[in-house]
């Protein structure tokens, strides 16, 4: 996927919304703005499938050498697949953050929060904090 | 020695602090500051690191680069060839007077009188309860001309502070104080190739100089301190110059550095190099709420026939069978514990954990705790408390890593 088809977080998820068998799934990962910014990842935390998830809480987190990271869910739903062997190769967030990297899959409830930006906006937020 | 944020003070043997949520979302990497409003100090090797894509955080007051590229490469970097630090920050404080030794030797925790020339001391500071103000590196060196003279590098967070203790304490002696920090330069470059770099432009070959010496030289061709003395772990010295000669020893010893395999490293590998050396780090392992006694730093707190401020203190906390003591925790998985998490043996609490981290080296989660006597036999088998989930440790030696002989 290149980021033009995905909806953004403030804080560095993004999300792919498609329909499957009438449902509205979300593939969600992080930016690659945030795999650079962290560098040096060691350690994820990931729920596991059929764990309900907020908008806007925490479903997971991510460790660097330096810090560790909270992952917060875009979306309202509940978790239906888990990319687990991510955990084991960490570095598929640096060469395929949109794609390979995905994080979780979640079965979406409601409709999509407002607060989501478009790849243009969230890029511009990111050139602004620098 | 160095220095980190100065974390809430804790009370004595317990350590304990309620166990907060994480409240660090992805985003909180973009703290990193171009223009803050707030007037940071820059070393003058700033434009330096700002030129080399060094990330700038806002540290004790200052802008230093966080790091350049890596933090694992940096830190391997300095393990395998050389790590070049601009560690300026660190307070470079002179000393003149008659009677220097007499009234360092009543502030600090190991003996300053009677200390040969050349020779560099590690020693932490206390105040009259016992409680940690700061640790530093006290010099008894010769200048240029051979004569001694005496300066303390103390933590950039705890230099104000530092200061205004020793001016309140040396009325009636005609001590004078020179900061010199914001005039000046302090390069730490480490790694068992450092020493082969420095040699080339100094006039003073730093493999002559024991472990934990140093003299007044010529680095360039500029009046330079070179010691050797080191945050990583590694063999290595330290360079301190005036503020106008950085940009040019800096540049030197970086092409020698870069020729070997080396290159600049920041503060978050110098982190790292440290926890794995299981040195302290003042805001974490050390602090007011700290007595000496409990930091398993028997070298630097000499008792005997000596008087100090905080020493009935110190005395008076090594009889306290309940204090908890400084300790190494080794951590199953990649998952890093850290400050704050809580230490437990089956139900009891019985540390807490003041630094920790997945490091690059060992390739194993480990931290520095603060772990009740009873517990803290290598060995022993805990649990760590990391964010509502419990992970197995076992208590190792300090350091957790000693470079080859």
């Amino acid at each position: 996927m290149t980021p033009e088809e995905l909806i953004f977080a403030e804080t560095h998820e993004w999300a792919h919304i498609a329909e499957q068998d009438g449902e509205k799934i979300a593939t969600i990962g992080i930016s690659a703005n945030a795999v650079e910014a962290l560098t040096d990842l060691v350690y994820m935390d990931l729920p596991a499938a059929g764990t309900a998830v907020t908008a806007g809480d925490s479903f997971g987190e991510v460790e660097s050498v330096k810090a560790t990271s909270e992952l917060y869910s875009p979306m309202n739903g509940e978790i239906v697949e888990v990319n687990t062997s991510l955990p084991d190769n960490l570095e598929i967030l640096n060469s395929d953050p949109y794609g390979e990297g995905w994080i979780i899959k979640v079965k979406v409830s409601g409709d999509t929060p407002e607060n989501l930006m478009d790849y243009a906006a969230y890029q511009k937020q990111c050139d602004e904090a620098h | 020695m160095h220095d980190g944020d100065f974390s809430n003070p804790t009370s004595l043997g317990s350590r304990e602090k309620s166990r907060r949520s994480l409240e660090r979302p992805l985003c909180h990497i973009y703290e990193v500051h171009v223009d803050s409003d707030k007037q940071l100090l820059k070393t003058p090797l700033h434009q330096w690191h700002i030129d080399h894509h060094g990330r700038m955080v806002e540290f004790a007051g200052w802008s230093m680069p966080v790091q350049y590229t890596s933090i694992i490469d940096e830190h391997l970097q300095t393990r395998n060839s050389i790590g070049m630090f601009d560690v300026s920050h660190m307070g470079r404080l002179y000393f003149s007077g008659t009677r220097v030794a007499e009234f360092l030797d009543g502030l600090t925790t190991r003996r300053v009188a009677g200390v040969d020339t050349g020779k560099i001391r590690y020693s932490l500071m206390t105040n009259e309860s016992g409680g940690i103000l700061d640790d530093v590196l006290v010099y008894h060196l010769p200048d240029l001309n051979g004569e001694p003279f005496y300066m303390m590098v103390v933590n950039a967070s705890n230099r104000a502070k530092i200061v205004t203790w020793l001016n309140e304490r040396k009325s009636g002696t005609d001590i004078q104080i020179d900061d010199r920090t914001e005039a000046s330069a302090m390069i730490a470059v480490q790694g068992p190739l450092a020493n082969d770099a420095v040699k080339e432009l100094s006039d003073f070959d730093p493999d002559s100089l024991a472990y934990y010496t140093g003299t007044t030289t010529r680095i360039c061709g500029k009046e330079a301190i070179l010691s050797r003395t080191g945050y990583t772990g590694e063999d290595g010295c330290e360079i301190m110059t005036g503020g106008e000669d950085a940009q040019l020893i800096w540049d030197e010893v970086f092409k020698l550095a870069a020729a070997k395999g080396g290159g600049a490293a920041g503060l978050a590998a110098r982190d790292t190099l440290r926890l794995e050396a299981g040195m302290p780090l003042y805001g974490h392992e050390l602090n007011e709420a700290t007595n000496p006694a409990q930091t398993d730093l028997k070298f630097a707190i000499q008792m005997k026939g000596r008087e100090f401020v905080g020493r009935s203190s110190i005395a008076e906390a090594r009889k306290n069978s309940e204090l908890w003591i400084r300790t190494g925790l080794e951590l199953e998985g990649r998952r890093a514990a850290r400050e704050d998490c809580k230490v437990f043996q089956g139900e009891q609490e019985v540390g807490v954990v003041t630094s920790g981290s997945y490091t690059p080296t060992l390739q194993k989660s480990i931290s520095m705790a603060y772990i009740h006597p009873e517990y803290r036999e290598p060995g022993t088998a805990l649990s760590v408390d990391i964010r509502g989930k419990l992970h197995k440790a076992t208590v190792v030696q300090i350091p957790f890593y000693q470079r080859p002989v």
